[in-house]
Parts: structure tokens; sequence; C-alpha cells
């Protein structure tokens, strides 16, 4: 048996264009979020931002990749070799496969084909991306750890408290959609949207999952294990060229993740309000322009929040966070079970 | 015995510790003010000087670059006295005064006698060498007041990096020469 039951037969050769179009798409949205960051947080800060390569600074990613990619690959002696050049492959590697389930639209007949417009539509859907969010942290603690330098080192430590503290809110948030959809599967829960998009009724579960999303990202507030202010870069710190730009692009492809994952659990993922139903190909489009606001608002947080001190991180991960996703869950289930 | 602080004590008010509501208030209260500004800061025009192309306008009494001035010609006859004769020699006469006045000791003069065949200032000598290294320069401007004969005033030129420290040297051909005209100059109430 594979990895997860597909609703529907695909040929193979379906399968190996879809993969190749995902990863395309992917790869493209990368820079570009990774651009507009650098220009919006410019603007909340009243300048401009990168605007010296190309028009407006558009071309700003590719001179960043290439400077990344043409510098020295540097090792410093302390740290341990195998683990030190596999730790950022497993970021990658993991961000990229999480990246596969978000569905970019339901099933399309094209040319008498039908294709589902996603790289699969696993029937454990969330587990599926808390499974993959857990080994992505491995990525961020083998790197700390084996790079033998003590900023790394605490910045990795402080990775795994983060990861026990808020991947349990994130997966409680996401339990009181499981509840109400009754299914795991994410175009499942996408069509049990068709009345009401979740973030209305489930808004408290949307909240607490967007703020664990931040800290599953690593991004401000919550970007401790980075802190360059006190860590130096964090788990980072002794990655150089393009070890550090597998980090960097891993960064961003988590944000896109976690985007895509609020547009189509809470967001209704291709649905349309007010009932309007375009044709299929436009349910790409309306997932893209979902994904953007909610990266949109990751970047308005970040260029708002100040870090917060570790003790708060904590505190506000075990006393307010879990307790809150606990409660949602809990009033899902009693209303889902009055209701029924 | 304690210790009697007597006047040195300050009383600082402080805002009561937060209860539950005020710490929901602080924690989602302040968050959303704190992203609304940001926002509003997003709609505003950047505040960024983009400099090569846009430069700040400088004061007209902004200490750049020294300049080293000759004799105007006076156009009116009898306007001025010997007006005529002075037009185009140089004002420098070689004493020395801004090398002495100097804090930073970046101006070298060597002075030399005039000559009826090669007359170069208007006084009795002339600088023959007149150097200013401004990679030493501190812009202070005391050799301008210490002139006696407002030969030699700070220009606006700011721009003055380059490549080599002999370069940055500035013989007396150079503080001589006009200076191109890099630097906007701040208007009048501006």
């Amino acid at each position: 048996m594979t990895l997860a039951a597909v609703g529907y037969y695909e040929a193979w050769w379906i399968q190996v264009i879809k993969a190749i179009v995902i990863f395309a798409v992917a790869l493209q949205m990368v820079p570009i979020v990774l651009i507009a960051e650098r220009k919006l947080l410019g603007r909340f800060q009243a300048r401009y931002g990168p605007n010296r390569v190309g028009p407006y600074g558009a071309l700003q990613p590719l001179a960043d990749i290439v400077k990344l990619l043409t510098k020295e690959q540097f090792r410093p002696s302390t740290s341990i070799g195998f683990l030190f050049a596999l730790a950022p492959v497993i970021s990658i590697v993991t961000a990229v496969a999480a990246f596969a389930i978000i569905p970019f639209g339901d099933t399309q007949d094209i040319f008498g084909t039908k294709v589902g417009l996603y790289g699969v539509d696993v029937s454990i859907g969330p587990l599926y991306l808390f499974a993959f969010g857990a080994v992505a942290f491995y990525g961020i603690m083998l790197g700390g750890w084996a790079s033998g330098s003590k900023y790394s080192f605490l910045g990795a430590m402080r990775g795994a408290a983060q990861l026990i503290s808020y991947e349990v809110s994130q997966g409680l948030a996401l339990v009181g959609v499981i509840f109400t959809a009754g299914t795991l599967s994410l175009t499942g829960i996408v069509h049990a949207q068709e009345g009401m998009w979740y973030v209305i009724p489930q808004f408290f579960g949307f909240l607490v999952f967007l703020i664990a999303g931040f800290a599953e990202t690593n991004r401000a507030p919550f970007d401790l294990t980075e802190a360059d202010a006190e860590l130096v870069g964090g788990y980072n710190t002794e990655y150089g060229g393009g070890r550090f730009a597998s980090y960097y692009f891993a960064e961003y492809l988590n944000v896109l993740v976690v985007s895509g994952i609020v547009t189509t659990v809470f967001l209704g993922g291709w649905l349309l309000p007010f009932g309007i139903h375009p044709p299929g190909w436009v349910d790409p489009l309306v997932v893209l322009f979902k994904m953007s606001l909610v990266t949109f608002l990751f970047i308005w947080v970040r260029a708002t929040l100040p870090r917060l001190r570790y003790d708060q991180l904590m505190s506000f991960g075990w006393k307010i966070l879990l307790p809150l996703a606990t409660l949602n869950a809990l009033v899902t289930a009693v209303l889902v079970v009055v209701t029924h | 015995m304690t210790w009697d602080p007597g006047e040195d004590v300050v009383e600082v008010m402080r805002a009561p510790a937060p209860g539950p509501a005020h710490g929901t208030y602080r924690a989602f209260g302040e968050t959303l003010r704190g992203l609304k500004t940001t926002f509003g800061r997003m709609l505003e025009k950047p505040v960024t000087v983009q400099y090569p192309e846009q430069k700040t306008p400088v004061y007209p009494r902004f200490r750049g670059r020294h300049k080293l001035h000759r004799f105007e010609d006076i156009p009116q006859e009898g306007a001025h006295p010997g007006g005529h004769e002075q037009a185009g020699l140089e004002k420098c006469v070689g004493c020395s005064l801004c090398a002495a006045a100097c804090p930073a000791d970046c101006i070298r003069v060597v002075a030399a006698e005039n000559t009826p065949e090669h007359r170069v200032s208007a006084g009795e000598r002339y600088a023959e060498v007149y150097e200013i290294n401004l990679s030493r320069c501190i812009f202070c401007g005391y050799c301008e007041v210490a002139c006696p004969f407002d030969a030699i005033t700070m220009g606006h030129d700011y721009e003055l990096s380059d490549y080599t420290r002999s370069d940055l040297i500035f013989t007396k051909e150079m503080l001589l020469a006009e200076p191109l005209e890099r630097t906007p100059l701040r208007r009048e109430g501006e």
C-alpha cells in the first residue's frame, strides 16, 4: 500500500507532470516571496527596499542566489561532517514534501482525463503535514548541533523547545476543523467549507494555528532559533553559501506551506464567497491569491512585533495557546455531537 | 543600622500589574494597534534619499573641500583701485598662517618671491607649493579663519573618496581649479 490512498486513479505520467509543475511553481514562488518580503519590510519602515537590480529591484533574489552559490562552502573544524551537510537537505526536502499536499483546485477534467490539481490527496492530510513539520526540525537541530558552535547549539536547543511547545497547539487547533469536516483529506476539508469558511466558526482555531505557524516557520516574533541579535543567526551561524541558501529557501517555502494550509483549512481553499462558481482553471489563481494574502500577513507581523523573550515564548505556548486550543477542540466536539 | 537616603529618594509611578483582562488586551489589542501603525507606515511615501541620484542640499556654510581663489576682474574702471592689475592673480601670498592654524597639520606651503617677470600673487611672495592632504583634514575651517586675504575657503564638495592615499593630496592647481558643482546648495529658507 502506498503512503496514502489516492481518491481516484491517475496514470503515472500525470503524476510525474503534476510533480514537475508543482515543484516548478513552488520554486518560482520562493524568490517572489523573498523579494516581496524585502520590498514590503522596506515600505513598512518608510524606505524603498532593494531597488537597484532590475526594474524596481525585481531581480534582487537572482543576485542573492548567485552570490550565495558562488561563495565558499566553509565547514568549521569542530563540526561533524556528514550531519553538517545533511541538515540543510532535510530542511529543504521536508519543506518541498509538505508543499505536495496543498490542493490548488478541485479535480479537473483536462482533455477527458481526470486530474487533481494537487500533488497527492493524502487521506491523512494534516498528519502528513505535522509529520514533515516535525522532521523539518531535525534539519534545524542537526544543523545547529553538528556545527560545533555554541551559538548554533543554543539556537538548535531553542528550536527543539519551540517545537514541543507549538506542535501540540497547532495539532489541537486543527482538531476542531477535522471534527467539523469529518475528514482528514484536505480536499475533503475544502469541500466541507462550501457553506461557510472555517475561519468564522473556528476562529480561535484559526488564531492558534496562525500563531503556531509563526513559531513553526521560525519567523518573527518567534524567530528565537535564529535571533540574529543574540545568537548571531542561531542554528545557521556556521553555514554559508549554498547550504545557507538551502536553509533560507526552506524557511520561505515553509512560509508558503503554512500559508497554503491556512488557505486550505480555514480560508476555503479554491472556493469563492457568495456562491460564485468560476470555471476550474480559476481555482489555482484563487488559492494563490489567498496564499499571498496570508504571506502578506506573515510579513506584516514580522514588521510589527519584536522578538519574544525565551521564557515569554514558553509561557505563551503552554499557558495561553495550549489551553485555548484544547478548549476550542472540546467545545467543537461538544457542538458537533449536539448538532448531529 | 540602615542607611537613611534622606532627600535622594525618587518616587516612581508604576502602572498596576496587568490582570487577566488587561493582559488579554495587551496581548491582542495592543498587537492589533501595532499592526495598524505599521500598515499606516506602508501607505506613506518612503523617506529615503536615493543618494547617488538624489543628494541632500548642503547649507551655504557647509564645510566641504577647500578652494583657493584668484582675484576676479573688476569690470568698472576706478571702482576698485588696482583691480585690473590684480585680475587673475592668486590671492594666496604664501604666509603659511593656514598651515600654522591647521590642527591636523595637513597643509603644506612653500613660499617663493614674486618677480616682475613672473608674477603669481598680488603680494610680495606667493605659494610655490600649496598642498592639502585631505585624508588628514578634519574640515574644521580654521584655515579659512586664519587666512588674512580670504585666499582659501571651504567649498561644498563632500564626495572625496579615492582609491589611493596619494590621490587625496590636493595640489595648488587642483584647489584653484573651478570645482565641479556636484552638490546641490540649499536655497534660502529651505
